[in-house]
């Protein structure tokens, strides 16, 4: 029989943390590598190049309209290793849990994960349990690592060396809709929105791009720091520039009034589900008809392009026709919002 | 909802943009300096690209209209000795928390254990002193005339609640005086882009004096990128007619009258006295005291605290920047040593300062 509430004695190691694995973990992420239950999950791999990557997740709250920090923890690591252009394969989970958490809620945030690893074809292999005393972490932090395959003809892809003056610039959809969806969960009394995250693995519509062109010159997702954090960082790699057309970057109408009403700039705020790509202009076209054939990539667009003349800045051409800079962040526009 | 961006879009439109830019070459024939004194406007003017699209003769001044950035360091230093009393909680609006003061800002004594919370509303603040009914919870008022009647709001709300542990410190401030000081000064200004939240509450009377004594026009202007344009265009169209006045350009927002509830509230919490404006100094009859009636729940009076000898930035001309005498580029602090990442005057702080728009958006 499980308590009802996660208690000190489930992170103690003994029988206690056990059942937990047993009874939460094991049952949800089942499979064979994890079953084998060493100190090590142990798996083969082909060819010899491997991505690795790691990210914490803290979302606050745990549970936001259109997922919550399970399926992030999945979607986010997956995504980190596809933008490499690597085949995202296994995945370990650690769990850093605030005494007193519902057990219905830890396992709710566990079948959303296993489920979301499923869609995403990758298994996860070792994991681990803390469990911390009320007030010393918020209900749940999770990190996830994950191990991708990278075939060699990928390389560049991160570092974005082969980028050049022309490339197009690329989205798979519109932006901010992870930000305002977590900010709408937070304690915003009276404010009703139909916002959802677009939290989601890549890994599908990325490899069905690379499969259908050569020319992917380079891929990141834009997360915190959300579409201009991105294109800042492209435009300042190797001296080369970024011109970017507002009215071409999708915005849904609901995440726009809503970003309006708080003062947040939807090019800013994070996502959890887009893909920026920077393409050789022979293939933009393909691989926005490509993305759009998948659920994730309905809206993918063109919007903007590679330069050499604006010396390492990127500069948005504004709606009504005029031209500013576009800069990165300075310090956060908003804290935990993965 | 498609209905949602009602008033926006419309006022973004690419086309009615492009016919007033046409409009604005055709009349513009010698050079004029407009100076906006709104930090909204500030803030949109750069954010939408608008220097970039306008003839050459054309020169736009930022003024002092960004609230955080003409707050006198005097004051960050009187809040970081409040934040630093064990028993205070700060409740403030988020843009005050990173602004220097003279050694210290909000971020650093909360990141040392000070109690600092981010507030939406003065609303929030009560609340916050009802549920810690041992602290005293001190509310930084800033702003002009349009955020001052929130706060007196506030305080008129907690009197009747009985929220005795809850504070303010005023720093709220008045706008037509330091308009007036800025040409009086002879800082050259040929027409003035008026605020159009502050003329929302005030209406447009406030400030017939300017037409009136110094020969200079203001148009009232709302903050979307057709908006400012037709502002401009006004504003072009008095100075080449020389026919100064006030003008609503703003009109589905500002009434001539203003807001008459919104005053008399303000009118009931505050009166006016002499205050200290960043880069400025003391400027007779501009700024928003609690009134005698209200001193319970004054800061400044009830509250003691310890607060050190302010000192003034040095090498930082956010002083000539907020009168329209320099423009951030002509700061040699700008951009190396002062970022928005590592601000040295509040004008990088808060987005609605000069430096910082221009920093992020007209580097």
């Amino acid at each position: 029989m499980m308590e009802k509430n996660i208690l000190i004695g489930h992170g103690s190691g003994g029988k206690l943390t056990h059942t937990l694995i047993k009874e939460v973990f094991f049952r949800h992420f089942d499979n064979p590598l994890l079953l084998q239950q060493g100190d090590s999950a142990l798996m083969k791999m082909e060819g010899n190049r491997l991505a690795f990557t790691t990210d914490s997740y803290v979302v606050d709250p745990v549970f936001f309209p259109g997922g919550n920090i399970g399926k992030l923890a999945i979607c986010g690591t997956v995504n980190d290793l596809a933008v490499s252009g690597a085949v995202p394969r296994y995945i370990s989970a650690a769990f850093i849990i605030e005494e007193g958490l519902y057990l219905e809620e830890l396992e709710a945030i566990v079948s959303e994960m296993a489920a979301e690893a499923r869609k995403a074809g990758v298994l996860i292999v070792t994991g681990d349990t803390k469990v911390v005393n009320r007030g010393q972490c918020d209900k749940l932090f999770i990190n996830t690592s994950g191990i991708g395959e990278l075939d060699g003809k990928y390389l560049h892809i991160s570092s974005g060396e082969n980028i050049k003056a022309g490339d197009k610039i690329i989205i798979n959809g519109p932006v901010a809709a992870h930000g305002m969806a977590v900010m709408a969960a937070r304690s915003f009394e009276g404010f009703d929105t139909d916002i959802l995250s677009d939290c989601a693995s890549l890994n599908g519509l990325i490899a069905g791009v690379l499969e259908t062109v050569a020319g992917v010159r380079f891929m990141r997702d834009a997360t915190r720091g959300g579409l201009a954090t991105v294109l800042c960082e492209i435009a300042g790699n190797g001296g080369l520039g970024v011109e970017v057309y507002e009215e071409a970057v999708p915005v849904e109408s609901n995440v726009k009034g809503m970003c309006e009403l708080l003062g947040f700039d939807p090019f800013y705020v994070a996502n959890e589900g887009k893909v920026v790509m920077v393409v050789d202009p022979a293939d933009a076209e393909k691989v926005v008809e490509k993305m759009r054939k998948d659920p994730l990539g309905r809206e993918a667009a063109v919007i903007g392009e590679i330069s050499a003349g604006t010396g390492g800045r990127a500069v948005l051409h504004t709606s009504v026709g005029g031209k500013r800079i576009m800069d990165m962040l300075a310090g956060g526009q908003l804290p935990r919002i993965c | 909802m498609p209905d949602q961006m009602k008033y926006i879009d419309e006022f973004r439109n690419r086309d009615i943009v492009k016919g007033l830019v046409k409009k604005i070459n055709e009349i513009s024939h010698s050079k004029v300096s407009l100076m906006e004194v709104c930090g909204g406007h500030t803030w949109a003017i750069q954010k939408f690209g608008i220097p970039s699209m306008l003839p050459s003769e054309i020169n736009l001044l930022s003024g002092p209209g960004c609230p955080v950035c003409v707050t006198g360091r005097g004051f960050i230093d009187r809040i970081v000795a409040f934040s630093r009393q064990e028993n205070v909680i700060i409740a403030t609006f988020g843009d005050l928390v990173r602004v220097p003061g003279s050694s210290s800002s909000l971020e650093k004594e909360k990141s040392r254990g000070a109690d600092v919370r981010i507030v939406y509303s003065i609303l929030d603040a009560i609340t916050i002193a009802s549920q810690n009914p041992r602290k005293k919870v001190v509310f930084p008022g800033i702003g002009f005339e349009t955020t001052a009647p929130g706060t007196a709001a506030g305080i008129i709300y907690a009197r009747k609640k009985g929220t005795g542990n809850f504070f303010v410190l005023s720093s709220h401030k008045v706008m037509p005086p330091a308009m007036a000081l800025l040409i009086d000064e002879g800082v050259k200004i040929d027409g003035y882009i008026a605020p159009g939240h502050v003329s929302t509450i005030t209406g447009s009377g406030i400030y017939s004096d300017i037409p009136e004594k110094f020969g200079v026009g203001c148009v009232i202007s709302g903050f979307e990128p057709v908006d400012i344009l037709q502002s401009i265009y006004m504003l072009l169209r008095q100075i080449n007619e020389k026919r100064f006045s006030v003008e609503i350009q703003y009109k589905r927002v500002v009434r001539p009258e203003g807001n008459i509830k919104a005053l008399q509230t303000m009118e009931e919490v505050f009166s006016i006295r002499d205050d200290w404006w960043r880069g400025f100094g003391i400027i007779p009859g501009s700024g928003l005291g609690i009134r005698e009636e209200y001193g319970i729940f004054d800061a400044e009076k009830m509250i003691d605290a310890e607060v050190e000898e302010t000192v003034e930035d040095k090498g930082c001309i956010c002083g000539e920047i907020l009168k329209g005498l320099k423009k951030p580029h002509d700061c040699k602090l700008f951009g190396n040593v002062c970022t928005t990442e590592n601000p040295v005057g509040s004008c990088m702080v808060s987005h609605e300062g000069a430096c910082n728009a221009y920093y992020r958006f007209n580097r």
